[in-house]
């Protein structure tokens, strides 16, 4: 069997992790750890947010599980493959294929429109498909926008823009990174709703991490990362 | 490829201004480097190949060189005259074909009046095939003072069939230098691409009779054009005149005697092709310092994609290809700038000389520069391209919570 691929640890475990730890090197030359996760799982289609304040490594947590990251030690396993043991490009495949992300701050490309943008999402993994990704934009409302650029939008319609990329590549994993940071209250409700019901509409798994307790209080499900972080218990006794 | 062509099409447009000037200093440079490559083998081509028609040319004794110049080229000072009895000696020699003679002298507001014989218009091909014809008018009366004007000189001075003119003293135009004679324009030639059709042509014995032309010299020639039998013969008359006599020259064969010429001047065009491709590299340079520049403004762009599943060699190759984009961009606009330039060279040549360059003839640098200029490109996008591929995703997505 390869390497990288084993049975999911549960029998509808989604996301595993397990003795995952992640440092980085502080300016004074020492090594600090960021993540320190002993176990974590994510059953397919589950929807959970983390609760966790700025800093506490919720970034690093997510961007080791989506790949952009490479532990220091343990492993991640998604739909039975091992992130943790894959190479950088198999990272960059797999992230491409399984996982999609929203970030705080979206993270759209400027200079392309939205339908492109959304394009993009699906073009480094099952391939682009004009159609689908019209259909997605049109899912979240914005199929009189498709060739307008993200500078054109609000800041709502931007966030309604990468949810779709997020989401145009059937992922089996979304990962979503303060996705209601930037956005005002109604705004912020109406897209967390979204999030969650196009996650729900795709069989998508969603993992949130926010400090938001409105956000917060919208899910059933809520785990506090400093409990699941052992780096974060360390630094604050 | 699609997605990589489009990640191109987006970055340039992006980065435009600096796209553009990148592109037209490519251009510039590309059109120079074909045009001083086209101009150096279209002239040395073209020149060697012309001799209106003549194998030798035979006048007084001194450089092969300036005696081909000025009789088939009608450039540079006549070397001397020769006596007519030299004129008349070579074109009863077994191994002429025909003799025409040339005087020089004159000219009319700067162009060369030459006195020949009316052979030179009803015997000669002057390619392979083609004789002198009229675009109107006919030929002048040899015992007459008339004139046939070639395409470009009549064009320039503006003199049509049934025009009178005064001839000027000199090869070098001066207005107080003016012949009593008045010419009568006969006929007009049609274009020939040769130094022909900027010389003014009147009737040998017109010339050497000119008011204020030595009367002891009233019969001497400039020059004779020659066609041989047979090319061994050109090898016996060289014998005869350049080895064994000391009194005139004989300029055989003209081709090999231009072709002197070029290897002569082959360190010049040398020089310009060292500066048109250091001018070259500096514009891939350009390429390189244009897109390293933009680097910072470019990584965030780079994460999202790489965020996005992007390989790393996938954003590398987008970056090398974008260099190469930018190359081909320029070296397409460089046919514009090679346009420009060569009509630009074509012009003084053919005012200088007669002769017409074939500017859009093929040749190879027309393939090989391009490609060479845009693989320097790609090779200049290498640099920024590592950048790009060593860019930190998690570092350039912020921020972080």
């Amino acid at each position: 069997m390869d390497a990288a691929v084993r049975p999911n640890a549960g029998p509808m475990s989604l996301l595993s992790i397990s003795a995952l730890q992640k440092s980085f090197r502080t300016p004074e030359g020492e090594r600090k750890t960021i993540v320190d996760v002993p176990a974590f799982t994510l059953a397919a289609g589950q929807q959970l947010a983390l609760r966790g304040e700025s800093g506490s490594g919720k970034t690093t947590f997510l961007h080791l599980i989506a790949g952009i990251l490479a532990a220091d030690s343990g492993s991640i396993h998604i739909d039975g493959r091992d992130m943790a043991a894959l190479g950088e490009s198999g990272r960059d495949r797999l992230r491409a294929e399984s996982i999609g992300y929203i970030f705080q701050t979206f993270n759209l490309l400027q200079g392309y429109s939205v339908l492109e943008n959304v394009m993009l999402g699906m073009a480094f993994g099952r391939g682009s498909d004009r159609d689908h990704a019209t259909a997605m934009l049109e899912r979240v409302g914005l199929s009189h926008r498709l060739q307008h650029y993200p500078r054109q939008l609000s800041t709502g319609q931007q966030q309604r823009v990468a949810v779709a990329r997020a989401l145009a590549n059937h992922p089996k994993l979304v990962l979503a990174d303060e996705p209601t940071g930037n956005l005002d209250h109604r705004n912020a409700r109406d897209s967390l709703a979204l999030i969650r019901e196009t996650c729900r509409e795709n069989g998508a798994a969603l993992l949130l991490v926010s400090h938001d307790p409105g956000v917060l209080a919208a899910f059933e499900d809520v785990q506090d990362f400093a409990t699941l972080n052992r780096a974060d218990q360390e630094a604050a006794r | 490829m699609k997605t990589i062509g489009l990640i191109i099409l987006r970055s340039l447009r992006q980065h435009l201004l600096s796209t553009t000037i990148t592109a037209l200093s490519i251009a510039l440079a590309g059109g120079l480097l074909m045009s001083v490559w086209v101009v150096k083998v279209q002239s040395q081509t073209t020149f060697t190949q012309v001799n209106t028609g003549f194998d030798a040319v035979l006048g007084a004794r001194g450089s092969k060189l300036q005696l081909v110049l000025n009789a088939i080229f009608h450039l540079e000072a006549s070397p001397g005259n020769l006596a007519y009895s030299d004129y008349e000696f070579i074109k009863r020699h077994p191994a002429v074909k025909l003799a025409v003679p040339i005087a020089v002298g004159d000219n009319l507001r700067g162009y060369r009046i030459v006195g020949t014989g009316p052979e030179l218009f009803s015997d000669v091909e002057y390619v392979p095939g083609k004789k002198f014809t009229f675009a109107t008018g006919t030929l002048f009366n040899p015992a007459a003072k008339e004139a046939v004007l070639g395409d470009f000189v009549a064009r320039k001075l503006g003199l049509h069939s049934g025009d009178t003119f005064h001839p000027f003293h000199g090869l070098i135009y001066d207005e107080n230098n003016q012949h009593a004679e008045t010419y009568l324009v006969t006929g007009i030639l049609a274009p020939s691409n040769t130094p022909a059709d900027k010389v003014i042509w009147i009737p040998l014995h017109g010339l050497q009779t000119m008011t204020g032309h030595d009367p002891r010299a009233a019969t001497d020639v400039s020059a004779v054009l020659i066609q041989l039998r047979s090319p061994t013969a050109g090898f016996m008359l060289d014998m005869l005149y350049n080895k064994q006599g000391n009194r005139l020259t004989f300029a055989y064969p003209i081709g090999a005697i231009m072709a002197e010429l070029f290897n002569k001047i082959g360190w010049f065009d040398q020089v310009l092709t060292l500066i048109s491709s250091l001018v070259a590299l500096v514009s891939a340079g350009g390429v390189l310092v244009a897109i390293y520049n933009s680097m910072a403004a470019r990584r965030r762009d780079i994460a999202i994609l790489r965020a996005l599943g992007a390989r790393r060699r996938t954003i590398f190759s987008a970056i090398v290809l974008e260099a190469a984009a930018i190359g081909l961009l320029g070296m397409i606009a460089a046919f514009a700038a090679y346009a420009v330039i060569l009509t630009g060279v074509a012009t003084v040549i053919r005012n200088q000389t007669g002769v017409l360059l074939n500017t859009w003839a093929y040749n190879p640098v027309m393939l090989w520069a391009p490609l060479g200029m845009i693989a320097l490109c790609a090779l200049g996008g290498l640099l920024p391209a590592w950048k790009a591929y060593r860019t930190d995703i998690a570092d350039n997505l912020a921020p972080v919570s």
